[in-house]
């Protein structure tokens, strides 16, 4: 995804408010987005919250960790696992791909990407 | 010699990979034409492209392949004239070569019946990568869909609709059952119940008269004079094999179409061969990838002076669809009279399998396996190299019950030249030559270096049945490491985080295992480490490590919402603790059960409602149940001499000494324990990972007894016993328990694994075989002394109760697409599709 694609930088919330190594989910209008700190990699993902297998709003809740080099996160409840860096299923090759954000981190702020294909900035209000 | 290939799918291209291997580029140029625009890529693996590989993913090759192997590649352009006499073919863009061979790989096309509007708007194929991206565009304003015909193909396509969002999907079939050619009535009986449980609606026995609509379709009308509606149309009605060129050229046809070969793939110009779908060997199209890629070996080597045949080939075949098993093997329906039937049918779950076996009971010929296809590939190589089947053949199908297991002894019996992978054709000895001489011990390994597996993949169970089984018989410890992250079982890591007194997952990774870690080793490593240490779970950047019902100290629910589990030891409460769940409960709108573990749970809770709910449940004197935890469940009791006529001992007053001696406990699995009153055993202590019943003289304990899917019943460990031997005694074999087993093992498990048994176990326990006994009871005490209720400590921590927010950026709004229904008086949550 290139940069200049991108047309809403929002403003997810502090570093610190992410736990190490983990996620939280963030409210974007009525989207829900999984943002994680990948610590140990000094990486930062973002990611669709809901998962694609029940529907559940819950890949934020995910365990993250990596498979020959490549980070994921493994969904809570039947621990399907996803590709962070770009959303496809991991460990089920029937299963749909996440849609995945840009994040970038500036003064301690972390700010996650929509482009008009990922974000639905419905209000116009980031724009 | 100059090849010319025509056809770019798959079968074309493994021929020309096929024929590198075997000549020498300097006596071989090979020219392709593809009409398609892209490079071969994986067909069967087409479905794909709708779950988010890209078509790159499902290329055949790597973009410089063709290049590199000097082979000239025409992309988009197809042949359209063959001229025999000069040996020429002529392109669509101009292009003339010559060949001295020609090899028509040109594949099928989708057979489209004649239905009056087939040419309508949203009615598709499902065949290149064009068709899908056409469908995907289609599909995001349609809400209805169709998909005629009920064949392996048209049952993936009927899939995929409902991954493209059409939930609303109908499968239509003019047979009177589905996949006709592969399964029978009774089977398919079964696959249509499990595809409507998938959401699918099937309707047989039905043939389509009209495809409804003015300029794109809108319905479909069908002989019987039904109708429904509908806005996106996939037909899959079968393969039409492309012979029109050959056609063209003289070259004889079948009058079903496909173009006719001899045992050497010839048609009837010796210099023209035909491979894969568009070849029609003895009256067969086989469409199927397998036998084309046997068909490329046998012309690759005739071109090469090997002699090699084509025989025919096995249809047996494996349906792709995600969560249903179907399988079909060797001849699926012989005829009654020439062999034995033997059914297996369970409609509650939803298993039919079926066997036929040659008269004398000795031979598999054939069968249909639906719900439960994990037999397929041994069964399938059974019938294929004529292995002599077992006393019973039964067995074959339902396991052989009561005595050893198969395990895996099967793959064993496989004659060396047994083809394991047969879209690869991998035989036995190919594998094992792998593992015992070229050093591949992973999955990984082996299919890099035989190709085993990276096709359809169904053999990867029986490939690494036949890994493990060449390590052990090469002498190799096949160890029970953790994951790729660990070369450590947990035992060893167990012992290895003592020595080094490490208290963080990040500290255990950086000195015993490599990379990140990931959920298969996070959850026993912080387990390893609360069992050692007993510090609160959530800190030290342990929290992110642990399951995901631990980080949030409760069960996830479907819909999102989480479980509230009470502690309520021997299952023993006041009226006032009563009045004060079920305040709790309708303050914060939950449901209520009593469990079967003598408790109560309260369903339904949001996230960020958990600290609230749990802080009142606290205030009245609660502690956390642990129901979320490898931990410590519930010690069960019956009521005992207290109340009880016949009860010998206060079993209540025990089961509470001993649930709350346990209670935060972790472990490699969760631990349930038991104390019954008497012999009558109403508590069920027998069942449990460790039970007491009370005798004249003390108390008898049992130990490693399970319930769940394979209940066993726990073993007499010692008798007569005073309560405080008894509870040493539950001490040193819990803790011998948290050292020895492996993640996520029962205590019933993990004694049925070890060597020597309950006299074993005995010996170390009451005997300190292993001169750890004492060591033993010092950890447990140590640990009992250092108990915190985990809840409270949450709760009254302002950093770990911040992460109970469902939104970081709105931590006061719960999650928007948690719905609940109405039940009995009650709430329950919407189901999930
Ligand atoms: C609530 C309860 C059912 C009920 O409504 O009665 C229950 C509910 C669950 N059980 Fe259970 N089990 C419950 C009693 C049992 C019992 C009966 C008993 O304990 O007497 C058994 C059989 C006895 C045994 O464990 O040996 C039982 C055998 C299982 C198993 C199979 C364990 C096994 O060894 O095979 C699982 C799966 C697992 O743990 O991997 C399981 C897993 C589960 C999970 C945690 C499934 C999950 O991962 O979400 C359920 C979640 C409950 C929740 O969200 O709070 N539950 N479960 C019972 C809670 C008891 C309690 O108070 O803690
Ligand atoms: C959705 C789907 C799922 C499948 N699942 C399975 C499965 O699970 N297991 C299994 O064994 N099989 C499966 N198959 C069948 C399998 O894909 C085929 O058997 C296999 O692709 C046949 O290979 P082929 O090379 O003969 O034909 P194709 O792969 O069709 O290749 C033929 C190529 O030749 C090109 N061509 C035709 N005429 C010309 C010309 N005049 N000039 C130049 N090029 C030309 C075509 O455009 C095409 O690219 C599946 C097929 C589909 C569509
Ligand atoms: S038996 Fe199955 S469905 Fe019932 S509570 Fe236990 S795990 Fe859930
Ligand atoms: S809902 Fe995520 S794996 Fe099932």
């Amino acid at each position: 995804m290139t940069e200049e694609k991108i047309i809403t930088w929002l403003p997810a919330c502090n570093t610190h408010d992410v736990p190490v190594n983990g996620g939280v989910c963030v409210k974007y209008h009525d989207q829900q987005i999984a943002l994680f700190h990948f610590s140990r990699r000094g990486e930062w993902y973002a990611t669709q919250n809901e998962c694609p297998h029940r529907k559940q709003m819950a890949l934020s809740r995910g365990m993250i960790g990596s498979q020959e080099g490549e980070p994921k996160v493994a969904c809570p409840f039947h621990k399907k696992t996803f590709s962070l860096v770009d959303g496809h299923c991991i460990n089920d090759e029937d299963e749909c791909s996440l849609t995945t954000y840009p994040v970038k981190v500036e003064n301690d702020m972390v700010y996650i990407g929509f482009t008009e294909e990922n974000g639905r900035d419905t209000e116009g209000i980031l724009a | 010699m100059k090849v010319v290939v025509i056809g770019n799918g798959m079968v074309g291209y493994k021929f020309c990979e096929k024929l590198i291997a075997k000549s020498s580029a300097e006596k071989v140029e090979i020219v392709v034409f593809g009409e398609e625009i892209r490079r071969a890529y994986d067909r069967v693996h087409l479905s794909e492209f709708f779950s988010g590989k890209s078509a790159e993913d499902l290329s055949m090759s790597s973009t410089t392949w063709y290049e590199e192997n000097g082979v000239k590649l025409h992309l988009g352009d197809p042949v359209q004239s063959i001229d025999r006499p000069t040996k020429t073919v002529h392109s669509y863009k101009g292009i003339t070569e010559n060949y001295d061979v020609l090899v028509l790989a040109t594949g099928s096309a989708a057979f489209v019946p004649p239905i009056p509007g087939v040419d309508k708007e949203g009615v598709f194929i499902y065949r290149t990568i064009e068709d899908l991206e056409m469908m995907q565009a289609y599909a995001k304003k349609a809400k209805k869909g169709a998909v005629i015909g009920g064949g392996l193909l048209g049952l993936e396509a009927a899939k995929a609709m409902l991954d493209l969002g059409i939930a609303d999907t109908t499968v239509i079939e003019f047979a009177h059952r589905l996949m006709p050619r592969q399964i029978d009535d009774a089977g398919s009986g079964i696959l249509i119940n499990k595809l409507e449980k998938l959401g699918l609606k099937i309707c047989t026995n039905k043939n389509t008269s009209e495809i409804l609509g003015e300029n794109a379709i809108t319905g479909m009308q069908f002989t019987d004079d039904t109708k429904i509606d509908v806005d996106m149309l996939v037909i899959s009605a079968g393969i039409k094999p492309r012979d029109e060129l050959a056609k063209l050229c003289g070259l004889e046809v079948g009058h079903r179409g496909g173009i006719v070969v001899n045992e050497k793939l010839q048609t009837t110009d010796h210099s023209i061969y035909a491979i894969g779908e568009c070849a029609l060997y003895n009256g067969m199209i086989y469409g199927l990838v397998a036998p084309g890629y046997e068909m490329a070996e046998v012309v690759a080597s005739h071109l090469v002076e090997e002699n090699k045949s084509f025989t025919g080939f096995d249809m047996s075949t494996k349906l792709k669809l995600i969560g249903i098993d179907v399988a079909s093997f060797g001849d699926p329906f012989v005829a009654s009279h020439e062999c034995r039937t033997v059914v297996f049918e369970d409609t509650m779950k939803g298993i039919y399998k079926r066997i036929n076996i040659t008269d004398d009971g000795k031979y598999l010929l054939g069968g249909i396996l639906i719900g439960d296809a994990e037999a397929y590939n041994m069964l399938l190589q059974t019938a294929k190299n004529k292995i002599v089947l077992p006393p019973n053949p039964e067995d074959v199908i339902l396991g052989s019950r009561g005595g050893e297991s198969e395990g895996g002894a099967g793959v064993l019996s496989l004659p060396d030249e047994a083809i394991v992978c047969s879209c690869e054709s991998v035989t036995k000895a190919g594998i094992c030559t792998a593992v015992a001489e070229q050093g591949c011990e992973t999955i990984d390994a082996i299919k890099k270096c035989t190709k085993a597996g990276t096709g359809c993949g169904g053999c990867v169970p029986m490939v690494k049945d036949l890994m493990v089984h060449t390590m052990k018989a090469q002498g190799k410890y096949v160890r029970n490491v953790l994951c790729e992250h660990f070369n450590y079982s947990r035992q060893e890591l167990f012992d290895l985080i003592k020595m080094h007194q490490l208290k963080s997952f990040d500290a255990v990774l950086d000195k015993l295992g490599k990379g990140d870690g990931c959920e298969l080793c996070k959850p026993p490593v912080v387990s390893i480490i609360a069992s050692l240490f007993n510090e609160m779970i959530l800190v030290k950047g342990n929290d992110t490590a642990q399951d995901s019902n631990d980080r949030f100290l409760a069960n996830i629910q479907k819909g999102g919402t989480y479980s509230v589990v009470p502690r309520i030891p021997g299952g023993e409460i006041t009226p006032d603790k009563l009045i004060v769940i079920g305040s709790v409960a309708k303050k914060y709108n939950l449901y209520t059960k009593i469990t079967g573990g003598q408790r109560i749970d309260l369903f339904g809770a949001h996230l960020s409602d958990l600290p609230a709910i749990w802080e009142e449940l606290i205030d009245a004197g609660f502690e956390s149940g642990h129901a979320y935890g490898k931990s410590l469940r519930t010690v069960k009791s019956c009521v005992g001499s207290t109340w009880c006529r016949f009860g010998l001992h206060d079993s209540v007053s025990f089961a509470i000494r001993i649930e709350e001696r346990y209670r935060g406990l972790r472990s490699p699995h969760k631990l349930k324990g038991g104390v019954s009153g008497c012999i009558r055993e109403c508590a069920e202590a027998q069942s449990k990972d460790f039970g007491i019943i009370a005798t004249e003289k003390g108390w008898n304990l049992y130990v490693c007894g399970n319930g769940g899917s394979k209940p066993q019943h726990a073993l007499l460990l010692a008798t007569d016993l005073d309560s405080d031997t008894c509870i040493k005694y539950i001490d040193r074999f819990l803790m011998f328990y948290i050292r020895t087993a492996d993640p996520l093992t029962r205590t019933a498990t993990w004694l049925n694994k070890m060597d020597g048994g309950i006299d074993y176990l005995r010996n170390v326990i009451v005997n300190d075989s292993l001169g750890i006994n004492e060591q033993l009871e010092a950890d447990m005490d140590s640990f009992v002394e250092s108990y915190k209720c985990e809840w409270k400590e949450a709760v009254e921590n302002p950093n770990i109760r911040k992460r109970f927010s469902h939104f970081v950026n709105a931590p006061e709004e719960k999650d928007p697409t948690v719905v609940f229904e109405g039940m009995r008086d009650q709430k329950k949550v919407k189901d999930w599709k």
